[in-house]
């Protein structure tokens, strides 16, 4: 075996080694400098972020007899990935030095480091093997994330049951693999691609074989149906760990879906499975939103207004050449700095009082004002308000879609359009709350720690900055085209 | 030419906007006041030095070898992009009108922020009212450098913004506050036609420069031919709506009602932008695109045909009015419609384009003598805290600096040799007469009226009886006086700058020689006017009374303006609100909030009726999980085979 071909995975090794030093500090470093893991582990994170935006990690490789590939997409995927696990990563130093969780916190960095592993194999396979075990080494520790706060009886609950549902997922996955394999006998992507294309025909088998993979993937992107679990794991489990699970998770999921539809179930689209990303966008699109409009735990809330997001991110899937990838790669960008802005302040708000409920939130101009308006910054990013960044990739995602041009898409892109606006009714609830509402203030007025402050300053700095610096998609369309 | 000082002069008053604006309020005034005056006065410094490289360095990025002078990009960055073609960019033009108004503008503004820190001193929300003056100034400097109309748009718009602040800005006054909401209507009413405009434009041309419009006008323009709206060929249509957007700015009938009421602005603001620079605009717009209008014969007889009655309408109004700033504002307008004439007669065939040059060549003087003017009168009503001439009389004893520096602005704005007002207006009426006879008689009747209505609140304010003054009136401090003076010098000597060597349509040299005939006729015309005005209102007498009894319907329908506020008032009460507003008021009551309510009541139904999917049960979610899959799979089967 030639050995120099892991080389290919320049991003991966990175990772591994971050991991390996974080495990090494935590283990053998005294106890008195343990009270550092979290930065450390937040500054080796950051190095591998500026580490994949050298030249050399986006040139095109492959690896394992084309189990594995890389290039220039994939590695921008994997930097907008890491981007976000920085962030997350210096929201959860706080919330990792409570009582409960201090003895175990450098688990925790080490577990996301794993998981964000399992998601790089999941970006980069070409074989359904590779594939699965990216999968499942990002869906198997996220249980034990989950069940982090092991005092608190709901972490436990929505533990059980993210493994559950994870689990059941995989199974439907790999059955639909299974009549993948049965039908064309191989595993790598462009070798299923082919059989099926030169078939040309497409039989049953095919089909529940494509529903049954994408219910699979489904499971990661929380898509209505497969959503059940999203609301009460996303409630249950400690705030950096939805944080983690709504935005680095979701994107990674995301960005897997488009490489597999369209790479494998390319030449099916217009007879399998067109229809199929239809009806789930419009049901994921909708459900969410108006399960979204009742919530009152804000976590809950975020949930399902991030099942939502999800169906708009699958807008992307349909323009998939040149506009889609890039529409798509900025929309999940830009939703890591909003959705992540959100979480922050929940989190520091949690941190301090305890208060998940938007009740909580009334007046909290009057105590918080930075808060209320980093919250009130995330809240119109999420709800596409010019001149903020969530805005623009609403609009590149809806125009990307639209220019397939048939009218079936033209009938989406309305219902998603009558969505954007039914959403700003609940987004907008937060704000009322924070900034309208003249009942007494519930929170007291406190300071939240220096790590929360420097999180929400970069995503405030994303939110705003992104929807200015409109070089960005420009350079991830200049990207995307050159690549494809 | 680097673009490090182009930019800077961009950017330091965007910088000492957000300064003042952010910061301001822990300042104290005299701080916030200085730091203001001097970063214009280094904006003053760099600009002058651009206009002196672009006209004197003989860099051939700014002049042929023949002696051309040439429209040069100093930067321009991409900054959104819809189609390859068609891309939004920033940048800096410099030609020879944007580095004329690059004299213009930081030139005036310098002396308004100076000027100010007498005339303000004390008031409420100083610091803000520097940080808006320097939001005016950057909006300004970034309209005129516009390398394209989509740029100069977007700076129009914030210029009309910032004015908008600047009227509003006693907010505690009703009328400042209805004054600078209608200048904001009036003046968005006409950007719509403006945006509409360019919309068409480069729809059919794909391009939003200059420089590409107007270097082949013919070419570029040949994807419009036969292209027809209504029966009016999409060319002109697009012209004329782009005129719109300048008729609002500069306040041409029938968009001019805003200006008068913006006079509720603090007076030094009036000077800057309701009579030296932002009005302008619309001028400056024209003749940008005037190789573009050229293509058009139509749209500059349209031009010139508003301009005309504008000029007469307003010296008419001028004639009757209490309010001295009104005095003012209604010249303003008269002038402006001058050089708006003045572009609708220029012609290749008419001596080179002739009425190009008089017109920019007159909006540098009028620029310079009219600011002097404005800031005299915020001298006066400093001193008698009125507006009005009836406060006024006989100050030329109490007030000397301004009653010599007023007298110097009335002579200019008269058109009596040797102020500037002569020479560029002489230019024009020469232009004018060249293209015809009847527009040229016209526009001097013009010119006599206003010497007449200028010199009539001359002589009432400082000569006429001397009421009781309840103290002594004086004239303003030292950094009030200064600007007087400096502009009065340069009103003094600005026509004897050879203007054609430097602004020429397509930037060939244009020698100007006397034409003694015109000149002679409209210095003639000035001098009736000023004895006439003279005659009437040297000491306290009643002929001015008898006169107005005489035609007492004219005196009566002019110091009303004609009605043109009633007739806006009829029109938007009683027609619009009645006929259109309140039938829409009932579709949108009825139909589309019956509609919305149904929806939301729908929605919430939904809401509620599947809340039970969501039941905490994970055997459940694992059984709608399969369901959901195999649904999939089912119906897409029986669809597809």
């Amino acid at each position: 075996m030639d050995y120099s071909q892991f080389f290919a995975m320049k991003q991966e090794i990175g990772l591994l080694v971050v991991f390996l030093l974080v495990f090494l500090y935590d283990t053998f470093m005294p106890k008195r400098a343990l009270g550092a893991t979290g930065w450390v582990a937040v500054g080796l994170m950051a190095i591998q972020t500026l580490f994949g935006f050298c030249p050399s990690v986006s040139q095109s490789a492959d690896a394992f007899a084309g189990m594995y590939e890389t290039n220039a997409i994939t590695a921008c995927i994997k930097n907008i990935l890491n981007i976000g696990t920085v962030i997350v990563m210096i929201q959860a130093i706080r919330w990792s030095k409570q009582d409960m969780v201090v003895i175990r916190r450098g688990e925790f960095y080490e577990l996301i480091l794993l998981t964000l592993f399992g998601m790089y194999l999941m970006i980069s396979a070409r074989h359904f093997l590779l594939f699965i075990i990216g999968l499942e080494t990002a869906s198997l520790p996220v249980a034990a994330m989950v069940a982090f706060d092991k005092h608190r009886y709901e972490s436990h609950e929505a533990a059980v049951k993210y493994i559950l549902t994870a689990v059941f997922s995989s199974v439907i996955l790999m059955m639909g693999l299974s009549f993948v394999y049965g039908l064309t006998g191989s595993l790598y992507f462009s070798k299923i691609a082919g059989a099926i294309f030169a078939e040309g025909t497409i039989s049953l088998m095919l089909i529940v074989a494509v529903a049954f993979v994408i219910g699979g993937v489904g499971f990661k992107l929380s898509l209505v149906p497969f959503h059940l679990w999203t609301a009460d794991v996303y409630q249950g489990a400690p705030t950096p760990v939805t944080s983690y699970l709504s935005v680095i998770s979701k994107g990674a999921g995301a960005f897997a879906f488009l490489v597999i539809l369209w790479q494998v179930f390319g030449a099916v689209y217009s007879d399998a499975w067109e229809w199929m990303l239809y009806a789930l966008i419009i049901l994921t699109i909708t459900i969410g939103n108006l399960f979204a409009m009742r919530q009152k735990n804000m976590k809950r809330f975020l949930a399902f207004s991030s099942i939502s997001q999800a169906g708009y991110i699958m807008l992307g899937i349909i323009a998939f050449r040149g506009m889609g990838v890039a529409a798509l790669m900025y929309y999940v960008l830009v939703y890591i700095f909003s959705n992540l802005a959100a979480f922050g302040v929940i989190g520091a708000i949690e941190n301090a009082t305890g208060r998940v409920s938007m009740d909580d939130y009334q007046g909290l101009r009057k105590t918080n004002p930075k808060l209320a308006f980093t919250m009130m910054l995330a809240m119109f990013s999420l709800a596409g308000i010019p001149p903020f960044a969530g805005f623009f990739s609403k609009f590149f995602i809806f125009t990307s879609a639209i220019s397939q041009g048939s009218v079936a898409i033209y009938v989406l892109v309305l219902i998603a359009l009558i969505n954007t606006i039914i959403s700003l009714y609940y987004y907008l609830l937060v704000v009322k709350a924070m900034f309208i509402s003249e009942e007494t203030p519930v929170i007291p007025e406190f300071k939240s720690a220096c790590s929360e402050r420097f999180a929400m300053w970069i995503c405030v700095a994303g939110i705003i900055g992104l929807g200015i610096v409109s070089c960005v998609y420009n350079g991830l369309l200049d990207m995307v085209s050159t690549a494809c | 030419m680097d673009f490090t000082i182009p930019l800077l002069i961009l950017a330091i008053p965007l910088g000492m906007f957000l300064l003042l604006g952010l910061a301001g309020m822990k300042m104290s005034h005299k701080t916030a006041g200085v730091l203001g005056t001097l970063g214009m006065g280094t904006v003053l410094v760099l600009s002058y030095f651009t206009a002196f490289q672009y006209y004197f360095s003989g860099n051939p990025e700014f002049i042929s070898e023949a002696g051309q002078r040439l429209q040069s990009i100093i930067f321009n960055v991409d900054w959104l992009a819809f189609t390859p073609n068609l891309v939004i960019r920033l940048g800096f033009l410099l030609d020879p009108i944007s580095a004329m108004m690059l004299i213009v503008i930081p030139t005036i503004s310098f002396m308004v922020h100076l000027y100010s820190l007498g005339y303000m001193k004390g008031e409420k929300g100083f610091q803000r009212y520097y940080a808006f003056l320097s939001l005016f100034s950057f909006s300004m400097l970034g309209l005129v450098v516009a390398t394209n109309i989509f740029q100069m748009y977007i700076f129009w718009e914030l210029v009309g913004a910032s004015s908008y602040l600047l009227i509003g800005f006693f907010y505690t006054l009703p009328s400042a506050v209805s004054a600078s909401k209608k200048a904001f209507i009036v003046t968005r009413f006409a950007d719509l036609g403006f945006l509409v405009g360019i919309l068409i434009l480069s729809f059919y041309t794909q391009t939003f420069d200059f420089i590409t419009l107007t270097s082949d006008p013919g070419s570029v323009l040949a994807s419009t031919a036969g292209a027809t709206f209504m029966g009016c060929s999409v060319l002109t249509l697009a012209m004329v709506l782009i005129f719109m957007g300048g008729m609002g700015k500069s306040a041409m009938m029938p968009l001019h009602i805003w200006l008068p009421d913006a006079m509720e602005g603090p007076t030094p603001v009036s000077a800057l932008i309701h009579a030296a620079t932002m009005v302008v605009a619309g001028v400056y717009l024209v003749a940008r695109m005037f190789p573009v209008y050229l293509q058009v014969p139509s749209s500059l007889e349209f031009v010139l045909v508003i301009g005309a009655i504008t000029a007469l309408y307003a010296a008419v109004v001028a004639c009757c009015q209490i309010d001295i700033k009104r005095v003012l504002a209604f010249s303003t307008i008269s002038q402006i419609a001058f050089m708006m004439v003045s572009l609708g007669v220029a012609r290749p065939e008419i001596h080179e384009c002739l009425g190009y040059m008089a017109s920019m060549f007159h909006l540098f003087t009028h620029a310079m003598f009219k600011a002097l003017l404005f800031l005299g009168a915020g001298a006066l009503i400093h001193a008698v805290h009125s507006n009005n001439y009836t406060a006024m009389g006989g100050l030329r004893k109490y007030m000397p600096i301004t009653h010599i520096t007023f007298l110097i602005g009335c002579l200019a704005i008269a058109g009596i040799p040797p102020f500037a007002g002569f020479f560029s207006k002489d230019e024009i009426l020469v232009a004018v007469y060249g293209y015809s006879t009847f527009w040229g008689i016209w526009m001097s009747c013009v010119a006599g009226l206003t010497a007449f209505y200028m010199f009539r609140i001359y002589y009432l304010i400082f000569w006429w009886n001397e009421p009781d003054y309840h103290h002594r009136p004086h004239d303003g401090e030292m950094v009030m006086s200064l600007p007087l003076i400096i502009l009065a010098a340069v009103s003094t000597v600005a026509g004897f700058i050879h203007f054609g060597e430097f602004v020429t349509w397509q930037g060939h040299e244009y020698q100007i020689h006397m034409d003694y005939v015109v000149a002679g006729i409209s210095v003639a015309i000035a001098l009736v006017g000023i004895f006439f005005a003279r005659f009437l209102y040297l000491k306290e007498n009643d002929r001015p009374r008898r006169m107005a009894d005489s035609c007492r319907w004219l005196w009566t329908a002019a110091n009303r303006r004609f009605y043109w506020d009633e007739i806006y008032m009829f029109i938007t009460h009683k027609i619009i609100f009645n006929g259109i507003c309140r039938p829409i008021a009932w579709f949108d009551r009825a139909v589309i909030d019956g509609s919305m309510n149904g929806l939301a009541i729908v929605t919430n139904k939904a809401s509620v009726a599947i809340k039970n999917l969501q039941s905490g049960r994970v055997q459940q979610y694992v059984l709608l999980y399969l369901i959901g899959a195999l649904l999939l799979a089912v119906i897409t089967a029986w669809c597809v085979l």
